[in-house]
């Protein structure tokens, strides 16, 4: 498709339309059903960025930081964590310990208790962030020393609970990929349904236009042009609306969770666009396919 | 222009056509007869390139028809003026705009060719009739639309089937004015019929030959009928 054919199908001889009889239900059907598969593709895509932004958020915090819980009654607190914290110095592959403070640690439990509450009131145990270096370090090794010296300690990977969620997120992502493809594919088998039966429907108009000396290329490019702009117009409706819908959904908060981490970010809102586009040319390659296949079988 | 050499056609069955050599001389007024069903139809859809010859060669401008490819004939049909026996209009479009698709169809929609197309519509007697839809149209006035629309692209060559088909004798007589017109214009005209006394009507007017299509061959039929 060079850029002169885009520019005359799009600017051309509007009036080379006309020879065909407008087509006023199925239009509407084709311009409907490439605004809903737009506006569930932006879904598809919003689903799919997102649960990619999850599995790397994920997967970045999986590889770099743990935690050791130290559950012990009041009196032994500092000592075993003073303990803890001498292991972790001498352990290979971490690149940083430090215990929580007071005030951290109520920050972390105040969407549970509130603000109010004095944490030394509780027997709350007392966390050790630990950050590794990207070699990692050996979690079963520090385990058997910190179960021999700290007895309260217990160590937190994160391994074993976000393993499964990052490749959730990762499966997530494929399945909103694959969907959009579905999305894509079925635009091209609709609109050469819509083609073929318009074309099959006007089959005594191109029969004129061949006997006054029509080209194939003159009558296909009527009914390219017809596809191609509903399919395009439809879409983007539907993809304005789906994008809207998405703009309307709660922000990502700090710890964002799955459900409210759904809508695009950054030059991500760009991406939408391109919905309308890739529709306009599915359906200007249907159109075409279909067009040539049948005009070749005319006289 | 248009050369014919040892023709064969069948629709499938038997030959409908055979042995036909054929070669119209630039200028002249033909007419095509025969009873119905003989091939006079098939015979000019041989003429510009609707239909392929069984066997034997189809030579159109200098082209053979065989070789042409679908836009070469699209081309052809731009110089030959043919007036179908249904007459074949786009019934969404009016009058005029189906006596100027030739022109838009090949691009030359242009201000003089709109002039043409003024003139043109009252020398068939249709400028009243210019926004009317087709289907509104008198079985004269389809006639006289139909060769307003083949001889808009100045063709060298008129062929018209049966056009004066559907409608009475007046009209038929004005029908066959106006292409006795065209043809003193320089055009060759071939014109099928099964209407014998049309063609006598004509050899007052104009030095017609007759061709005459009988047992699948076609005879240069003697000047009185
Ligand atoms: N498309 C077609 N398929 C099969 N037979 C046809 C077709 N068109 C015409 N015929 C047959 O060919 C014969 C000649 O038809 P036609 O050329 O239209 O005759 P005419 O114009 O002289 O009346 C007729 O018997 C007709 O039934
Ligand atoms: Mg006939």
């Amino acid at each position: 498709m060079r850029l002169v054919d885009v520019k005359r199908l799009v600017f051309g001889d509007r009036q080379a339309d006309k020879v065909v009889p407008p087509s006023g239900f199925t239009a509407q059907l084709t311009v409907f059903a490439a605004g809903a598969m737009a506006f569930l593709a932006v879904f598809a895509l919003a689903l799919s960025l997102a649960s990619g932004r999850l599995a790397a958020r994920w997967g970045d915090e999986l590889a770099q930081s743990s935690t050791i819980r130290i559950v012990a009654p009041m009196d032994q607190r500092a000592a075993q964590t003073e303990a803890a914290l001498g292991i972790l110095e001498t352990t290979a592959g971490v690149a940083f310990a430090r215990a929580l403070g007071e005030d951290e640690q109520q920050a972390l439990l105040a969407p549970w208790f509130g603000t109010e509450l004095d944490l030394r009131a509780l027997p709350v145990p007392q966390l050790i962030e630990i950050i590794e270096e990207d070699s990692g370090f050996d979690a079963a090794g520090l385990r058997l020393r910190l179960a021999a010296e700290v007895p309260g300690a217990i160590l937190d990977d994160h391994s074993q609970w976000r393993a499964p969620l990052v490749d959730a997120a990762n499966r997530l992502r494929l399945l909103g990929w694959i969907s959009a493809g579905l999305l894509g594919a079925s635009v091209a088998a609709m609109v050469t349904l819509a083609a073929h039966a318009a074309l099959a429907a006007n089959a005594q108009v191109i029969a004129v236009l061949r006997l006054v000396g029509a080209t194939d290329r003159y009558i296909a490019q009527a009914f390219i042009r017809r596809f191609t702009l509903r399919a395009f117009g439809g879409a983007m409706v539907g993809a304005v609306v789906a994008m809207a819908m998405v703009a309307l959904l709660p922000d990502a908060s700090e710890r964002a969770g799955f459900l409210t981490g759904l809508s695009f970010q950054g030059w991500h809102w760009f991406l939408p666009f391109l919905i309308p586009l890739l529709s306009a040319v599915v359906a200007f390659l249907a159109t075409s396919a279909a067009a040539n296949r049948t005009l070749k079988r005319l006289a | 222009m248009i050369e014919l050499e040892n023709v064969a056609y069948s629709y499938g069955g038997g030959a409908l056509l055979s042995e036909i050599s054929l070669q119209l001389a630039p200028g002249s007024f033909y007419f095509l007869t025969g009873p119905s069903g003989a091939g006079k139809t098939t015979l000019l859809k041989l003429c510009y390139g609707a239909l392929q010859p069984t066997s034997g060669a189809v030579t159109l401008f200098g082209d053979d028809v065989s070789r042409l490819q679908r836009d070469g004939i699209a081309a052809l049909r731009r110089r030959m003026g043919v007036v179908h026996q249904d007459c074949s209009f786009l019934d969404h479009l009016t009058v005029t705009e189906n006596i100027a698709l030739p022109l838009r169809v090949s691009g030359r929609q242009t201000k003089a060719a709109q002039e043409d197309l003024t003139e043109l519509m009252a020398w068939v007697g249709l400028t009243h009739r210019a926004e009317a839809m087709p289907p509104e149209l008198s079985g004269g006035e389809r006639q006289r639309a139909a060769l307003a629309r083949a001889v808009i692209m100045s063709p060298d060559v008129v062929l018209a089937d049966e056009p004066t088909g559907n409608v009475d004798w007046e009209m038929s007589q004005r029908l066959l004015r106006l292409l006795v017109e065209l043809n003193k214009m320089g055009k060759t005209v071939l014109i099928a019929t099964h209407d014998l006394s049309l063609i006598r009507a004509a050899k007052s007017q104009v030095q017609a030959r007759v061709l005459r299509i009988a047992n699948r061959q076609v005879q240069l039929a003697g000047a009185d009928l």
